[in-house]
């Protein structure tokens, strides 16, 4: 399923500061097209910066950012086009809060890849019924659970048809009654072959879906693995040291 | 009720010419008002600085000193529209302070995770602007608008000293004519304001109502 040719997503040499702070350093990695990658490291490593720099959402000082061989423009136009390929989902689902569930999933498609709303309702019902919240279509997001929004924030995404898709924390900021139920949608996702980039710290998910572990501390990749070997035998003491702390809880 | 059924005619044009200062100061101050909030939020500095300082003079100058300035101010200077305009300046820009305040806070109210969904779907600025952040922006200014503008509701009755026959001069000239009935006409006229209040009330929960996100 991995297709090496051209990597879908490649950063290289990547360097950016914020004032002093050198959150990213010398950052070469590549994400092949139906590649699972998830990124784990302490709090403060730079995994959000990281992901943040992939859609432009964030700029980069040095280095070269590329996705499906093409560089990431400067702002206008063209990054609009590219941000619509590149699918991101929030630690805070971040849903339209003004707009219902389909309209939020409707609204990419109509505005921005100008769809008929015909179609877009159509496409927005399958992919909801697909997360499996198309009973809550036309609910506001406040009226959801923390799961059922992230599982929108996620056919949101889908929507798009993006090339690959980015996902920050998705359920850092869930109860843990919630958590499966949007790693489930997220593993069907990588089964079906979705390219995608996983800030997370849920080891079951990283053993059932990832095709490779990255490990950042202080803003540097510092080791790169399969889940198992990176979560049975890290190599370097940083893995070990944050291994053995999430470990114990 | 000798004073209100003899001279209804004459109260109606006070409230009439009360609405039209409240409506021609508060066009001025809905106008300048976004003008100096934009200021305020631009990314350029000497914008951002003209509007803190519009804002700092405007909110913090009593409201009858400005019409003072107004009144016999600017005449001096050469800039007389007559009373009337002369004095809607003066509560207008005094109102745009507070209302450029009342917007700025609605859209810092609008949380950050919002527009940057709504660029990491690929919306160009402007779409995101119009689709998601200010259909937002705008529910959270409705409450601070209509406190501005029922405030500036009242104000209008410093006009009265001014010699502008809205709803309060025309009060002042019942009591003279009607001694024995002040309560009464004191208490009908309050309650043309209270009308007019309500009505202001009204619209920002309709408006209210219609941008809910829950
Ligand atoms: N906009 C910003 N301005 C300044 N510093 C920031 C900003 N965003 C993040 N940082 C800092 O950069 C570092 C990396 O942050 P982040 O990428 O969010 O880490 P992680 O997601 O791994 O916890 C942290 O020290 C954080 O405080
Ligand atoms: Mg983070």
């Amino acid at each position: 399923m991995v297709d090496t040719a051209t990597p879908m997503v490649a950063m290289r040499g990547v360097q950016k500061w914020f004032g002093e702070l050198h959150v990213l350093q010398d950052i070469d990695f590549e994400v092949a097209a139906g590649e699972v990658v998830v990124v784990i490291g302490p709090s403060g490593s730079g995994k959000s910066t990281l992901c943040r720099t992939i859609n432009r959402l964030e700029t980069i000082d040095e280095g070269t950012i590329e996705v499906d061989g093409k560089k990431l423009p400067a702002e206008g136009k063209q990054l609009a086009e590219l941000r619509a390929d590149v699918g991101m989902v929030f630690q805070s689902f971040n849903l339209f809060a003004h707009k219902t569930v389909l309209e939020n999933v409707t609204l990419g498609p109509i505005k921005v890849r100008g769809a008929k709303k015909s179609d877009a309702e159509k496409r927005a019902h399958e992919l909801l019924e697909r997360v499996g919240v198309e009973a809550q279509a036309a609910k506001l997001p406040a009226q959801l659970s923390g799961g059922q929004q992230q599982r929108v924030a996620i056919a949101r995404a889908l929507a798009m048809d993006p090339k690959v898709m980015l996902f920050d924390e998705p359920t850092s900021a869930l109860d843990p009654e919630m958590i499966k139920e949007v790693l489930d949608t997220m593993i069907d996702l990588a089964k079906g072959g979705m390219t995608m980039i996983v800030v997370t710290h849920e080891m079951g998910f990283a053993r059932t879906a990832a095709d490779r572990v990255v490990f950042m501390s202080d803003g540097r990749i510092v080791e790169e693995n399969t889940p198992e070997e990176f979560f049975t035998n890290p190599r370097s003491d940083r893995a070990k040291d944050f291994l053995g702390k999430i470990l114990k809880h | 009720m000798d004073w209100l059924t003899d001279n209804y005619v004459n109260i109606l044009r006070g409230f009439g010419e009360t609405l039209r200062l409240l409506g021609a100061s508060g066009a001025l101050a809905l106008v300048l008002g976004t003008l100096v909030a934009l200021a305020r939020v631009s990314p350029v500095p000497i914008l951002r600085g003209v509007g803190t300082f519009y804002v700092t003079i405007f909110r913090n100058t009593p409201l009858l000193v400005l019409i003072l300035i107004a009144y016999y101010g600017l005449p001096e200077i050469g800039i007389d529209f007559g009373f009337f305009i002369n004095i809607s300046l003066a509560m207008g820009t005094y109102t745009a302070a507070f209302v450029a305040e009342a917007i700025r806070s609605g859209f810092n109210g609008v949380p950050l995770g919002q527009a940057e969904a709504a660029r990491a779907i690929g919306m160009p600025f402007m779409t995101s602007m119009s689709q998601v952040v200010l259909p937002q922006a705008f529910r959270l200014v409705v409450p601070p608008m209509a406190s501005v503008y029922i405030a500036l509701t009242k104000n209008t009755s410093l006009a009265a000293t001014f010699g502008i026959a809205e709803a309060t001069f025309r009060m002042r000239g019942l009591f003279n004519d009607y001694a024995s009935q002040m309560i009464q006409i004191f208490v009908g006229i309050s309650l043309g304001y209270i009308l007019i209040v309500a009505v202001i009330s009204w619209i920002a929960t309709a408006f209210e109502r219609r941008w809910a996100v829950a």
